[in-house]
């Protein structure tokens, strides 16, 4: 079943390397939504409705842990599953965002095939 | 990817950095950009048309800088996105600063203390040829030269104390 996804990140080309990403990992896109912080993100939530968030941590004007703590308050995003893709791959970056709600993480540098590993069971709702 | 020269630690010596700097950025060109760096023949270096750098701050303090031109700039945007870009787009200066940015997290993931106990600033791109970098790092530099799809790049990281 084709998927909306949302995808985070203030390097546009990243945002068009996680969308190829989920296309070989073998998504159905249905429709793709991009935004360069987790402010841009929170304004897009409010009028669209979208399965999945792949979301970067430092960004600026608001960051990824931020952007999740905040999803709560938006009914349109509540159970969306939310998958951190960031550089920030220590341990207690991924304690942080697992804490604030984060159903997955992703270390740049990344393949397809770890793209795919992570989100095939957060799709399937096994997460 | 690990190694076993991964347990060198942020407060150990530096001396043992390099080799974890060298895997550090190939892994990055491999994985991101489906690329093989090539050991450059004599003393090759880039015209550095476009410069990015990330701040790094804690345990570890210094800048790593990505130096190029702009013909493998825009070869590592190409490379990134699948799709041919040209010089002078704006996905080029991104692609550099994204790359930069994947080495200085990928390096510090190596160092025992460092994934933790460093931050990273947002990566910044300079791009033109009449200016020179001056750091106020006295500690250790380490800097390592490629091929990248034939074209010199330098890859530096200066330490301050």
């Amino acid at each position: 079943m084709p998927i909306r996804a949302l995808i985070v990140d203030d390097s546009s080309v990243m945002r068009k390397i996680v969308e190829r990403s989920l296309v070989q990992a073998g998504l159905e896109l249905a429709q793709v939504y991009q935004a360069g912080n987790g402010a841009e993100a929170l304004t897009l939530l409010r009028e669209n409705q979208v399965d999945l968030i792949l979301c970067d941590i430092n960004m600026p004007v608001m960051d990824g842990l931020e952007f999740i703590k905040q999803l709560s308050g938006i009914e349109k995003a509540k159970g969306v599953p939310v998958i951190m893709i960031t550089t920030e791959g220590s341990e207690s970056h991924v304690v942080q965002a697992l804490s604030c709600g984060a159903r997955g993480y992703i270390r740049k540098p990344f393949t397809p095939a770890q793209v795919k590993e992570q989100l095939l069971p957060v799709l399937a709702g096994k997460s | 990817m690990t190694s076993a020269h991964e347990s060198e630690s942020a407060s150990g010596s530096h001396e043992g950095w390099s080799p974890l700097f060298e895997l550090a950025v190939r892994e990055v060109f491999k994985l991101m950009l489906d690329s093989e760096l090539a050991a450059p023949a004599g003393d090759a270096h880039p015209s550095p048309a476009i410069t990015s750098m990330v701040g790094m701050a804690g345990q570890l303090n210094g800048v790593l800088s990505v130096q190029c031109d702009e013909k493998a700039a825009a070869m590592m945007a190409s490379k990134m996105l699948g799709v041919e870009v040209s010089k002078g787009s704006t996905d080029t200066s991104d692609a550099v600063g994204e790359v930069c940015n994947m080495i200085a997290g990928n390096f510090k993931n190596k160092i025992p203390g460092l994934g933790d106990g460093c931050l990273l600033s947002p990566p910044t791109v300079v791009t033109g040829k009449d200016y020179s970098l001056c750091s106020r790092g006295d500690g250790p530099a380490l800097e390592v030269k490629f091929l990248f799809e034939g074209t010199a790049i330098v890859i530096s990281l200066q330490v301050h104390s």
